[in-house]
């Protein structure tokens, strides 16, 4: 059989039947919605560090995106959710265009330049000055289209079309042309890979999968604030989770979402200051022991990690 | 306008310090040094120590908190910064371990101090000046009032920190450029590799950095309470971003252009504010893209990104 639909049967196949099913099962709905948004935001994270090289520090800049391009259209236009939220993905693309000339830096830079520039899509929407359109600090409070089923199904949806990218990512010569740019840029483009249009697909392609995640999170939850949907948190945990897996790998982000996700669930709620010092120590851990994931574990005896 | 300005330079002076601890880090290491802002609360934190135990003016926490931060970041940096050198992506993966860093000092802050708001009764500060005065020359004891310039007056804590900044800016000037050691530290920020070929002690000359780096960030914190009004467990976060534009904004590896930096965001910060208040939260982010973008070295900088 073919390696990608092996990917796909193995891989994607059972954890779509999981999460779709589950909620049948488990009754902590908004738990399970979590981890497929965390799931999402994992892989996007995983889309561009994995095999680009760019650590999007400012990744949820894409998600509040996403979630405000959602809630303009249901508050001003009365659109329909679903329609609502790929316009929230469409905004998020957007907004990564005109954030592409960042990918000229290298780096820290990049990363640092990523972060500003969420922070500052933050400052704009919860700008007072602009109330009349985005309701400014206030918040956002979206009854009308309120219905969590739905939502959840929806990022199911998404959560599978992310990792059928990466599926897609892991065994298409796409995929193989952006790792060389990552290890080496000079040499790729020396060997016909067009370096430039190779990192923006990548980049556009991550800021969509946010975007969506950030317009069914919004159609989740109907009721939030800036702070909600741009806390820094949303970041850094898809960072952190896809790192702890390990990235550009299909499995590695999958793996660190659960786990991960799974232990702040177990302790976070009731302690939060404890769980941060725990968090903490984890992550430092995690960077001077395993720099490259839990996977490492099993790629250094050898075994083939998908 | 002239509030403005002289409150901008006032302000930027002091920017200037919380920058360059920053600066010298990255500079020296190439490592992003995401718990600065935390350093910085700390700092403050030894601050409120000075008062709430001693009672005594918080600028005794300055030469304190730079003789612990110094031995702590040269104790930090044998523990995590070589181990870190050895892998992948160093510069990348340092961003995740400091911000684990900045975790674990919130984290603990916030167990052993609680969330709630703190500051400093701004009179405190400086008393030292005036019992002295008082001693030696005589007159009158009493609160330092607001310090005149150009006829307008403004609040003594803002000149202290500034002069206390110039002083210290001063320093690292004086230590990169006319000690020894100053001079190693410069051959290592310029060529790490040919440093370590010419027989430089690297990882000596790095905790030096590194340890007089966090030194003055938790000088920079001692004031912060006075210039930010208060200061909470999760003051950190915010601080390291602007401590970036600031940095970002003045060059890399140049004390001079941190000042510059520092001077040109302070102005900027006054000037929005007093003109158009409600976007000035927008600004750091914004000047620090556009500098990014056009300028990557920085105002002062000569190009030193390959590729």
């Amino acid at each position: 059989m073919h390696n990608a639909s092996k990917h796909l049967l193995f891989i994607l196949a059972p954890l779509v039947v999981v999460f779709a099913l589950l909620p049948g099962v488990y009754q902590n709905h908004l738990l399970l919605f979590n981890f497929v948004i965390f799931l999402i935001l994992a892989q996007g994270v995983n889309i561009i560090y994995g095999f680009t090289g760019y650590l999007p520090f400012g990744y949820v800049g894409f998600f509040g995106a996403g979630a405000y391009g959602f809630a303009i259209m249901v508050m001003h236009l009365q659109t329909p959710a679903p329609l609502a939220v790929l316009v929230g993905g469409g905004v998020a693309v957007l907004l990564g265009l005109l954030l592409t000339p960042l990918l000229r830096l290298s780096g820290a830079y990049f990363a640092i330049a990523n972060l500003a520039a969420s922070l500052a899509v933050l400052h704009f929407v919860a700008n007072p000055a602009l109330e009349g359109i985005t309701k400014g600090p206030y918040g956002v409070s979206l009854t009308g289209t309120f219905n969590p089923t739905h939502a959840y199904y929806a990022a199911v949806v998404v959560m599978a079309l992310t990792v059928g990218a990466v599926v897609y990512l892991k065994n298409s010569p796409f995929g193989l042309a952006l790792q060389a740019v990552r290890e080496d840029a000079v040499s790729a483009s020396m060997a016909g890979v067009n370096i430039i249009k190779m990192r923006v697909i990548a980049w556009l392609a991550s800021a969509l999968v946010a975007g969506l995640a950030g317009g069914i999170y919004a159609w989740y939850v109907s009721v939030f604030y800036p702070d909600n949907v741009f806390s820094g948190e949303f970041s850094i945990f898809a960072i952190v989770f896809a790192l702890f897996g390990g990235v550009a790998t299909i499995t590695g982000p999958i793996v660190g979402v659960l786990i991960l996700y799974g232990i702040y669930n177990l302790i976070g709620f009731t302690t939060p200051q404890y769980f941060q010092l725990i968090y903490g120590l984890l992550i430092m851990g995690l960077v001077l022991f395993l720099p490259a994931g839990l996977v490492s574990l099993a790629t250094r005896r050898g075994w083939h990690v998908p | 306008m002239t509030y403005a300005l002289v409150a901008g330079v006032l302000f930027g002076l002091y920017f200037s310090l919380v920058g360059i601890g920053l600066n010298l880090v990255f500079g020296v290491m190439r490592i992003v040094n995401l718990a600065h802002g935390d350093i910085l609360m700390l700092g403050a934190f030894i601050a409120l120590g000075v008062v709430g135990i001693a009672g005594i003016d918080p600028l005794f926490a300055v030469p304190l908190a730079f003789v612990v931060f110094v031995l702590a970041g040269v104790l930090l940096y044998w523990v995590l910064v070589p181990r870190l050198q050895g892998s992948a992506n160093p510069e990348m993966l340092s961003i995740i371990l400091f911000f684990g860093l900045s975790q674990v000092i919130e984290a603990v802050t916030t167990i052993f101090a609680g969330t709630s708001e703190r500051s400093i009764q701004s009179r405190l500060l400086g008393t030292v000046f005036t019992t002295i005065k008082v001693k030696w020359f005589g007159g009158k004891a009493g609160g330092a009032g607001p310090i005149q310039i150009f006829g307008q007056g403004f609040p003594a804590p803002w000149v202290i920190a500034a002069i206390t900044s110039l002083i210290a800016i001063g320093l690292v000037y004086l230590y990169l450029y006319h000690t020894r050691l100053g001079t190693l530290t410069r051959a290592v920020m310029s060529r790490r590799d040919e440093a370590l070929a010419t027989g430089i002690d690297v990882d000596r000359v790095s905790a030096a950095a590194f340890g007089i780096g966090l030194g003055i960030a938790a000088v920079a914190g001692v004031f912060a309470p006075f210039m930010f009004g208060s200061v909470t467990p999760a003051f950190g976060a915010d601080a390291t971003v602007t401590s970036f534009a600031i940095v970002v904004l003045g060059s890399l590896g140049n004390p001079l252009g941190t000042a510059l930096g520092g001077v040109v965001y302070g102005l900027c910060y006054m000037l929005v504010q007093t003109y158009l208040s409600s976007w000035a939260d927008l600004l750091p982010y914004v000047l620090l893209i556009v500098i990014l973008l056009l300028r990557p070295s920085g105002l002062l900088g000569r190009r030193v990104r390959v590729a």
